[in-house]
């Protein structure tokens, strides 16, 4: 066994430590602080020479010069298998709630935790017989987990074409016990355990090819599917001040959205709300499945008050348990709140590092991490033909709610879909504020092209209008620019907001948006006729309080049916009356 | 025997740096100077180079001075004791009671974990219908009141912290004013609640790095409180003044400065100290109100923008008045759906209305003719303003929530409002306002 190598603390700066060292050191590499009793996690940043730079993944209170330090030839890496799903872990996996077991109300320093546990038995099912040619990332057996059937795979990092040379029976097996034993090109043997580790920051690899994503990922926010569409394995992001709603948005998303897992990365936002999620979770029940939520959620969770490495780190942990599952042939939605957080945490060492600082501070390299984040999303055809996909949706805090700001633009350059929150629209109690005039998507929703440029059209119209008044007057505006006006307020307050307190109208499923979408396009292309803008106005008013109602009651009910027929009513009262009109 | 060193090599600002030995990071030193003793604590080493700030800051500190270092990290006293108590920002008396020693706690111990925190879900009553109404407190929420200089914030903070149900009140005090800090002492004592209370007061004329300490000795003494079950509810003014307490120092380190001179880590420093309202599994809370100052009413400022990515909303006071926009409690939700059933109607139909009464007020001002509508509009403006908005108004919730139908039915039909059938035929009254 080779000697473990060592090192000394030479300075301490906040949690960066510079670190002496003999013979060499790695990239990246984990090292563990000693300190007295204390093992505390770090990973190398930087090296000069033979000083080795180091961000320490906790605090680094009382550390001293001298102390020791070894290095791991490891990269930080997670671990990846069954037991994943329904856990809620820190940026450096270890299970919060078996923290809290062991430590009590607060998080104590240098206590790690196997982020699965390695006694629990599962019961295996092998896919593969000895003398099988296989490669990396091939399905080797399953066992299952909540709803899923987890495959237990050939370790990504092998390389070359590997053989099977033996294969346990199905049966019950733990994260300790070997399952199969693979000889790879050069004739050595290894041992594949139910589980495997995959360093954070580099994408996995295993699969055929990476397709363009174009199936609609439905969300049920109707802002979203219906205007701005999100597809499966493509990315979006919202940025928006604080207080316009993002992290609601991410809650309400992580929920109803229609994809098999959901990760959550919370990379320092308030404890407040994460412990909402992580509370809430267990007892939701998931309208797909009639199971618990929590049973098909993994949440990565770093508070804003836990150290900046672990926080930094918690995107990548996040973002490597999706790309697991992916490649599984399923479909994976990554949230992440808020990748300006993430991006601050860069800003933070990289100060510290005393690099040379771009825009706004932000390190150079502030652009290529961002899009080497995102490009991590993708639809993927896998080895066995079987299509996975990673979606990633960021949220984004921009300093003083500024579009135009590093860390916005970097991201705007590499998603396929922008959804703005504004202030304005928040202030106005519109929720989501997701301002439909500066949002945009590449991506294919399901609603007719026609219907969808239509919606489009009468907002963007509506707000000339409104514009328009604001400088001549209500009084100067035309009977029908002032119609369109309201057909487009119309078409805001009864589809794009959306009542994320009420059962039924805070998500919508994919046929009764095109349903309604299809009505609502109806009464956007009637000609109504109206007296003056009060009985337009009244109208409206009247139309968008039923409609309202018609939002809450469930989809195909007998309330839906009766109040669909009182809006035809209210309508047809308008309409007709405009051919007695042309009658007469 | 901790060892004594006295070759001081720099001093800058409030730093000093002396060359010792087998020092921890963030150790608390003892520095002797001819002007007294003084607490500083180490903030960076290199080898044999140690950086401390001085807590009383660098005047008259001679390269020829005693520094010892204790080889702990700062702790303050804890416990009953404290009750009624003024301290200032590195723990010492600042009444004429006697120097505390015991329990002494360490500040800045690590944060809960989340797994053991629980959903907040108590609202703090404080008669303020724009609170309760439209943005209800909510124990263990941490909120800034966001202000420019002027704005009676300071008034609002104590009269929450009165009118609020909780067991102790903890005033950290930030470059405050001498006659600010005055006022806190004198308004809880008249109200009774001096012995209830404690404060840590760093006054304007006080060396900087002891501004510093206040939150963190303020929230460690909370933390104790709220662990023996006690809901503590924090005062924090300003966080402002604290935010360039750490200019100023980073600066003189010479640090890479970020946004407008301020550090790289505003952000993480700031959230360390807010994320410590909590709401214990099993124990008691600790719930945040910080005012924070906007130089020149800017929300954009790094100070409070970075606030508003921390906190669970804010109060925004201008005017005198507590803003309808901008203002924002984000856990009102855990508790106003438990109210009454009415209560979430009101609070987004009447600032609906109220933002489409701004609108109709800018046209007004640019002298457009004024619809049948906007008259109405004028009209419930005028009213919001009078009975809800005025900081002194003080009711309880339910009356507010009534008062909010009255205002509506005087001004409005039902329909005209938005709301939902249902609700409007439970709660729209029959008659209009009561003169």
């Amino acid at each position: 066994m080779p000697q473990k190598r060592t090192g000394y603390i030479k300075r301490i700066n906040a949690n960066m430590v510079t670190v002496g060292f003999d013979t060499f050191v790695i990239q990246n590499e984990v090292a563990y602080i000693i300190h007295g009793e204390e093992r505390l996690k770090s990973e190398v940043i930087r090296v000069r020479q033979k000083n080795a730079e180091l961000q320490v993944y906790e605090s680094t209170s009382g550390l001293k010069v001298g102390d020791k330090v070894e290095f791991t030839e490891e990269l930080l890496s997670v671990q990846l298998g069954p037991g994943l799903l329904g856990q809620i872990f820190d940026g450096l996996q270890n299970p919060l709630p078996l923290l809290a077991e062991k430590c009590g109300f607060f998080l104590q320093r240098g206590v790690y935790i196997k982020a699965l546990p390695e006694e629990n038995k599962w019961q295996f099912t092998p896919l593969v017989k000895p003398g099988d040619k296989i490669l990396a990332g091939a399905k080797i057996g399953f066992v299952p987990e909540k709803i899923f059937k987890h495959y237990i795979m050939a370790p990504f990092s092998l390389r070359g074409i590997l053989e099977v040379t033996q294969v346990a029976g199905a049966g019950d097996y733990n994260l300790e016990e070997p399952v199969a034993k693979l000889k790879d090109e050069d004739g050595k043997e290894i041992d594949i355990f139910l589980s495997q580790n995959w360093p954070v920051k580099i994408p996995i690899p295993a699969y055929a090819e990476k397709l363009k994503p174009q199936e609609p990922l439905v969300t049920r926010m109707r802002l979203i599917d219906s205007l701005f569409p999100v597809a499966r394995g493509g990315t979006y992001c919202i940025p928006g001040p604080f207080g316009s709603g993002k992290t609601v948005l991410q809650q309400l998303t992580s929920r109803h959205a229609e994809v098999d897992i959901v990760i959550i990365a919370a990379c320092g936002e308030r404890a407040g709300e994460v412990v909402e999620t992580l509370k809430t979770f267990p007892e939701l029940i998931d309208p797909q499945t009639g199971k618990p939520l929590s049973e098909r959620t993994v949440i990565i969770c770093n508070t804003s008050s836990m150290p900046v490495a672990a926080r930094e780190s918690s995107v990548y942990t996040a973002v490597t348990i999706a790309e697991y599952y992916r490649q599984m042939g399923l479909n994976v939605l990554l949230l992440a709140d808020s990748t300006s957080r993430w991006a601050q945490a860069m800003r933070e060492m990289s100060g510290r590092l005393e690099e040379i600082p771009g825009e706004e501070a932000f390190p150079a390299y502030l652009e290529s991490r961002i899009a080497s984040f995102y490009e991590r999303a993708g639809v993927v055809r896998l080895l066995d033909g079987s299509i996975g996909s990673v979606t990633i949706g960021g949220t984004v805090s921009p300093a003083g709610g500024n579009f135009e700001e590093p860390v916005t633009q970097a991201t705007l350059k590499v998603v396929g879909a922008f959804h703005g929150l504004s202030r304005e629209r928040s202030d106005a109690r519109r929720y989501p504020a997701i301002d439909p005039l500066i949002s945009w998507s590449k991506y294919k929703g399901f609603i007719e092209e026609k219907q969808e440029e239509r919606g489009h059209e009468i907002l963007r119209k509506c707000h000339d209008v409104a514009q328009m008044m604001k400088v001549i007057g209500e009084e100067g505006a035309s009977l029908p620019d002032y119609v369109d006006y309201l057909k487009g307020e119309f078409f805001d307050f009864v589809y794009l907001q959306q009542n994320a307190f009420d059962k039924v109208d805070e998500a919508t499923a994919k046929d009764r948006q095109t349903y309604v979408f299809n009505f609502i396009y109806n009464i956007l292309e009637t000609d109504f006729s109206f007296s003056d803008k009060a009985d337009a106005l009244h109208f409206f008013q009247k139309l968008r309080q039923v409609f309202k109602g018609w939002n809450s009651s469930a989809w195909a009910s007998e309330e839906f049916k009766g109040t669909e027929q009182e809006i035809s009513a209210l309508l047809s009262e308008k309409i007709s009356g405009k051919e007695e009109e042309a009658d007469a | 025997m901790h060892k004594v060193y006295t070759n001081i090599i720099q001093i800058a600002g409030d730093v000093i740096t002396v060359e010792a030995e087998g020092i921890g990071y963030l150790e608390i030193a003892e520095v002797s100077t001819k002007q007294g003793k003084s607490l500083a604590q180490v903030i960076r080493i290199d080898e044999q180079k140690v950086s401390l700030q001085v807590f009383a800051g660098s005047k008259g500190v001679s390269t020829g001075d005693e520094v010892r270092f204790l080889g702990h990290t700062m702790r303050v006293a804890s416990g009953d004791n404290l009750l009624g108590r003024v301290f200032n920002g590195s723990g010492l008396p600042l009444d004429k009671g006697p120097q505390l020693s015991d329990n002494l706690i360490e500040i800045g111990k690590p944060s809960v974990n989340p797994a053991k925190r629980i959903i907040p879900n108590k609202m703090i009553r404080t008669g303020l219908p724009m609170i309760d109404v439209f943005n209800s407190l909510v124990e263990s929420q941490k909120l800034p009141v966001f202000s420019i200089a002027g704005e009676p914030y300071n008034e609002l903070l104590a009269r929450i912290a009165i009118q609020a149900e909780v067991d102790i009140i903890i005033l950290g005090g930030m470059g405050l004013k001498y006659d600010d800090y005055l006022f806190f002492r004198d308004i809880l004592e008249e109200k009774g609640a001096l012995t209830r209370s404690i404060l840590f007061i760093h006054t304007a004329s006080d060396p900087v790095v002891e501004c510093l300490l206040v939150p963190d000795i303020s929230l460690a003494v909370a933390e104790q409180f709220a662990l023996e079950g006690k809901r503590v509810l924090v005062l924090l003014t300003d966080m402002t003044n604290f935010s360039d307490a750490l200019k100023e120092i980073s600066i003189t380190m010479e640090q890479v400065p970020s946004n407008r001179g301020y550090p790289g880590d505003l952000y993480s420093q700031l959230a360390s100290r807010y994320e410590k309202a909590v709401d214990f599994e099993g124990a008691g809370s600790i719930t945040i109100l910080a005012a924070t100052t906007m130089p020149g009413d800017d929300v954009t400022h790094p100070v409070p923008d970075n606030t508003g990515y921390i906190t669970e909303g804010q109060f925004y006071l201008k005017g005198g008045v507590i803003e309808p926009f901008g203002s924002l409690s984000r856990l009102k939700q855990q508790v106003n759906g438990k109210t009454r059933d009415d209560h979430r109607t009101i609070m987004d139909t009447m600032i609906q209305l109220f933002a489409n009464y701004r609108e109709t007020v800018e046209k007004q001002a640019m002298g457009f003719q004024m619809s049948s509508w906007d008259k109405k509009l004028l009209h419930y403006g005028k009213l919001f303003e009078e009975k809800m908005m005025s900081l002194k108004v003080n009711i309880p919730l339910e009356k507010a929530l009534d008062l909010g139908w009255e205002i509506l039915a005087e001004c409005f039909n039902p329909e005209e409002t938005g709301i939902r059938k249902a609700i409007i035929e439970k709660y729209w009254p029959k008659q209009g306002l009561s003169p």
